[in-house]
């Protein structure tokens, strides 16, 4: 069922597409020496070329020509063996060169897709028009005073990667599933962290509506929305907005908005007249970047599996849902551990401790899978032992709620609290005729066909054991006992 | 003293019958002396001359010099120069000492070279007179005869080029980007060479047009800018146009003679109007190649009438671009706004001179939408032309000969009325740099008024031996000895 909006003319359907910008993870910027990482003390991270010192030259970093090559086999896309680099021409304070470095008309990366799962389990391919390598700008400081601005260059030359979408997106939903995809697979491949909380990850949003059957009318662009939830909510406000204005007898003018969360609504930042001319022009420092075949063909060679294929492979190997293994899928750490977990191991029960009870005991600390204070191992230590029958199911539970929050192995809890299960059938005879002799009105409704009651049997004697009986010897001797 | 070649200082100073410190003292003086009415450099470092005359006196008593060492050279104000003022001839980095030195005087300096200071030169290079410069206009060493008025050294060069001919250096770096070098060496009765695009490094030199610029020297002979330019050339990880190509003995080509060589003459150079004095001159330097063993061939360049049009988007294209970052903002100088648009503003109108921009004007113009396939896109489809015809060309021969500029030296306040009449000085030398060939101007003989006339020779890419072949010829042949009337040791 396709996603639209009901104006008071009719029907409107939402088109989209998104230029999200990736920092490329890389030690150092696009075409200097200086580090890229996220978070030092302004102005440290700068070379004489992120300055723009005169007579300071721009050199390829070949690390980050290898993520976003990387990258673009990662989206099943043409890898261009020849790009080139562009001067995008505009003056700004935190601009130090003038104009930023950027691939316009030859990018590295050509077409490519990106399939996303949606929540009714539909599958859709969003195409990938393009993906270029460019250099960040630096940063620009209004609030530390009163009257003056303050720059910090850090972050000036740092490499990105603008991967722009086809507007092929229908929905706010779909904008948020590619998003999540695309974010995904950088993440797996190693190129981009995905952090948008840092800006490592930022996306422009391009909208426009229309009635059924018409061709594209004129688009708005949503600049720099820093979250998943908010590059959707921005879809939606835009597509209301414009579906508005034009019901009204008014125009949608092509212009750049910005995306206020509080207000939920875009608003007008500058007008297609007021846009800037950027005069692009290739870059005369640079030499055209040309790609050696065999190197693209060893970066193939040597990409992680991906979500995709992941989660085909662990729905084969593992017999998981196609749920339940895009969920394990969702992040490279989350796989890891479940593969590591479900080796050797019941593959389906694995899955769900995995998801069940320890992703519950992370949510309640607080943790996520690289700061678990269990290992796979350690998950699997206490699964083996439900499985050798030294403790059962629920004991298991309790352990696992102390594994959290304690860091302890599973052996080491149920020897300290004497949780090992009782196999001994006298203890657990013992148990049963004591509840059975407690119960006797119940006794008496079950022999008169009330077999519900077994159940709460079964309850009674476990309570009385502490937990502890083995639930398989619990069963036969009530089973004997009340036949 | 001042009549010894840099070759020549180099055999005296290995022989210990001169010291750096004696020579390099006696240029301090001639420029104390001299650079008044000159205006050759815009700095003079004394004291860190004459420690580096010291210190390559050090290192010559050990027997252990360089190819440079102890030689006291001028260095073009586009050169970035470790804690010595670095201006590039404009009011805009009025202020600039960089905390780096380029890799071509580094390269010098590593060659055991002293550094007298540095020459002054066109605004960012951008001039064909010396007279855009912010720091006052170069004078020619060379006047009329019988007439005194100043004449222009040529540019943007002019700065080295004066240097050199007034005997206030034995020699000089300079920059060519459609001309800079060879049209003031001829200017000024010197030897320079532009040599292949990607031979010596552009880190820290301050960029004009980055697809065209390109260091060398000038010095008195072809021999000495031989050896100028082995020092330095260079392939420079830090440049990605530099081209990894090991840096030959430019010095032992001076030797070999043009027997067997093939020739060309640019029958697209014989522009209507050409002086006959030129004419005769490129001739007469055919003739002396002929004789000295060498085959002319007429050849043609055909798509040569377009080079300067072609040459006046791209430069200026370019150098809209490069002179962006000169905003007030983090170096050099900065003029008060009352917002960021009125500090760029202030600061450009304030620091920058006519000519530069006017060529921001041509380039940004030339690059706004609309425009762009119109000019820009043109000309590089013209300059991939130009490029084309010199390749062809170069199957049939080995080296052109050519004018270097259409007229010799012109006085001060002439040519100024129209940019244009200006620009056409680089008409000979403006397709060399579009094409990224080599080339070198060799003075061949004097005007009708007692002023230099230069002849250019063009060669393949990364083939400059040839051109030091075929310099050393017409040089021996010109038997070219008159001297500036303005020089040291007159």
């Amino acid at each position: 069922m396709a996603y639209t909006l009901e104006g008071s003319t009719g029907t409107w359907e939402i088109v989209c597409g998104l230029e999200v910008h990736a920092q490329v993870i890389s030690r150092s910027k696009l075409f200097s020496g200086a580090s890229a990482a996220y978070g030092a003390e302004p102005n440290s991270q700068v070379s004489f070329v992120d300055a723009a010192f005169p007579g300071m030259l721009p050199v390829p970093n070949a690390e980050c020509v290898a993520q976003a090559v990387r990258t673009g086999l990662g989206l099943n896309a043409q890898i261009n063996l020849w790009s080139r680099f562009d001067r995008k021409n505009y003056f700004y304070a935190d601009l130090p060169q003038g104009y930023q470095i950027s691939q316009f008309e030859h990018p590295i990366v050509g077409t490519g897709v990106v399939e996303v799962t949606l929540a009714d389990g539909s599958v859709k391919q969003i195409g990938v028009t393009r993906l270029h390598l460019e250099q960040d700008a630096g940063k620009s400081l209004h609030d530390q005073d009163p009257t003056r601005s303050f720059i910090d260059l850090n972050r000036s030359g740092v490499a990105l990667m603008e991967i722009v979408s086809e507007p092929d997106i229908r929905s706010p939903e779909e904008a948020g599933a590619y998003l999540t995809k695309l974010r995904q697979i950088l993440r797996y491949l190693g190129t981009c962290d995905g952090n948008m909380d840092e800006g490592s990850m930022r996306a422009d949003v391009n909208v426009s509506v229309r009635k059924a059957g018409e061709g594209f009318r004129t688009r708005c662009e949503v600049k720099n929305v820093n979250s998943i939830r908010f590059v959707m909510m921005a879809v939606e406000a835009e597509a209301k907005r414009q579906i508005a204005l034009w019901e009204d007898g008014g125009e949608v003018v092509q212009e750049t908005r910005l995306f206020d969360p509080t207000r939920n609504e875009t608003r007008s930042m500058r007008s297609k007249e007021d846009a800037h001319d950027y005069r692009y022009f290739p870059d005369p420092d640079l030499l055209p970047l040309v790609l050696d075949p065999d190197w693209v063909a060893q970066l193939k060679a040597t990409l992680p599996e991906l979500p995709d294929a992941k989660t085909a492979r662990f729905m084969r190997d593992y017999g998981l849902s196609p749920y339940d293994a895009r969920i394990l899928v969702m992040e490279q750490a989350s796989a890891d551990f479940y593969e590591r977990l479900a080796t050797g191991r019941d593959a389906k029960q694995a899955a769900n401790w995995m998801m069940g009870d320890f992703y519950a005991g992370l949510n309640r600390t607080g943790r996520s899978i690289e700061t678990s204070p269990i290992s796979a191992d350690g998950l699997g230590e206490l699964l083996d032992l439900i499985a050798d029958s030294t403790i059962n199911g629920r004991i298991a539970k309790e352990v696992l709620e102390a594994m959290i929050d304690t860091g302890e192995r599973a052996s080491v809890i149920v020897d300290q609290k004497g949780l090992r299960q009782v196999t001994d059938t006298g203890a657990i005879d013992a148990a049963v005729d004591k509840v059975l002799a407690a119960n006797a009105d119940k006794v008496a409704q079950y022999k008169a066909g009330a077999e519900k009651l077994f159940g709460f049997f079964v309850g009674q004697v476990m309570k009385a054991m502490a937990g502890k009986g083995n639930p398989a010897l619990v069963n036969e001797a009530l089973k004997a006992k009340l036949s | 003293m001042f009549d010894l070649t840099l070759s020549q200082a180099r055999d005296a100073l290995r022989a210990r019958t001169l010291s750096s410190r004696e020579l390099t003292a006696a240029y301090l003086g001639a420029i104390d002396a001299l650079n008044p009415e000159i205006n050759a450099y815009i700095t003079v470092t004394h004291d860190a001359a004459l420690a580096s005359a010291d210190a390559a006196d050090a290192v010559l008593a050990t027997g252990e010099a360089g190819p440079m060492t102890g030689i006291p050279i001028a260095v073009k104000d586009l050169f970035c120069t470790k804690g010595v003022l670095t201006t590039a001839g404009s009011r805009i980095l009025g202020n600039f000492i960089p905390p780096y030195e380029s890799t071509v005087t580094a390269n010098l300096l590593r060659d055991g070279a002293v550094f007298l200071g540095k020459a002054n030169l066109d605004e960012f290079a951008m001039g064909s007179s010396n007279m855009t410069s912010a720091y006052g206009a170069v004078v020619n060493p060379w006047t009329r005869r019988g007439d005194n008025r100043p004449l222009v050294p040529g540019g943007s060069s002019g700065g080295s080029a004066a240097a050199v001919a007034a005997r206030l250096a034995l020699g000089a770096t300079a920059t060519d980007t459609g001309g800079s070098i060879r049209q003031p060496a001829a200017f000024c009765g010197i030897t320079g060479i532009k040599p292949t695009y990607g031979r010596c490094s552009r880190w820290g030199v301050v960029a004009f047009a980055s697809s065209l610029d390109q260091a060398g020297p000038v010095a008195r002979t072809v021999q000495d800018c031989a050896i100028m330019l082995g020092s330095m050339a260079g392939f420079d990880p830090k440049d990605g146009t530099s081209a990894d190509i090991a840096v030959p003995d430019f010095a032992a080509a001076c030797a070999r003679g043009v027997k067997g060589l093939r020739i060309g003459v640019p029958r697209e150079y014989r522009l209507d109007g050409l002086s006959p004095e030129i004419d005769a001159l490129w001739q007469q330097g055919l003739a002396w190649l002929r004789d000295a063993g060498a085959t002319i061939v007429d050849v043609s360049l055909p798509h040569t009438k377009y080079g300067l049009a072609a040459y006046y988007i791209v430069a200026p294209a370019e150098a809209s671009s490069n002179l962006a970052r000169y905003d007030g903002v983090r170096f050099g100088l900065r003029a008060d706004g009352h917002d960021l648009t009125e500090l760029y503003e202030a600061t450009r109108a304030e620091g920058f001179g006519a000519e530069v921009k006017r060529r921001i004007m041509i380039g940004t113009y030339v690059l706004s939408a609309g425009y762009y396939d119109a000019y820009y896109l043109r000309a590089q489809k013209v300059r991939a032309l130009i490029l084309r015809d010199f390749t062809e060309a170069f199957e049939h021969v080995d080296a052109l000969l050519t004018p270097t500029a259409p007229s010799a030296a012109f006085g001060q306040g002439e040519k100024m009325d129209d940019p244009v009449t200006m620009y056409l000085n680089d008409v000979f030398t403006v397709p060399v740099n579009m094409a990224g060939l080599p080339g070198l101007s060799v003075p061949a003989g004097l005007d009708a008024q007692g002023l230099p006339l230069g002849l250019q020779v063009i060669g393949r890419k990364f083939d400059e031996e040839t051109l030091f072949a075929v310099g050393a010829v017409l040089e021996r042949s010109a038997g070219f000895t008159t001297l500036p009337t303005k020089r040291a040791g007159a």
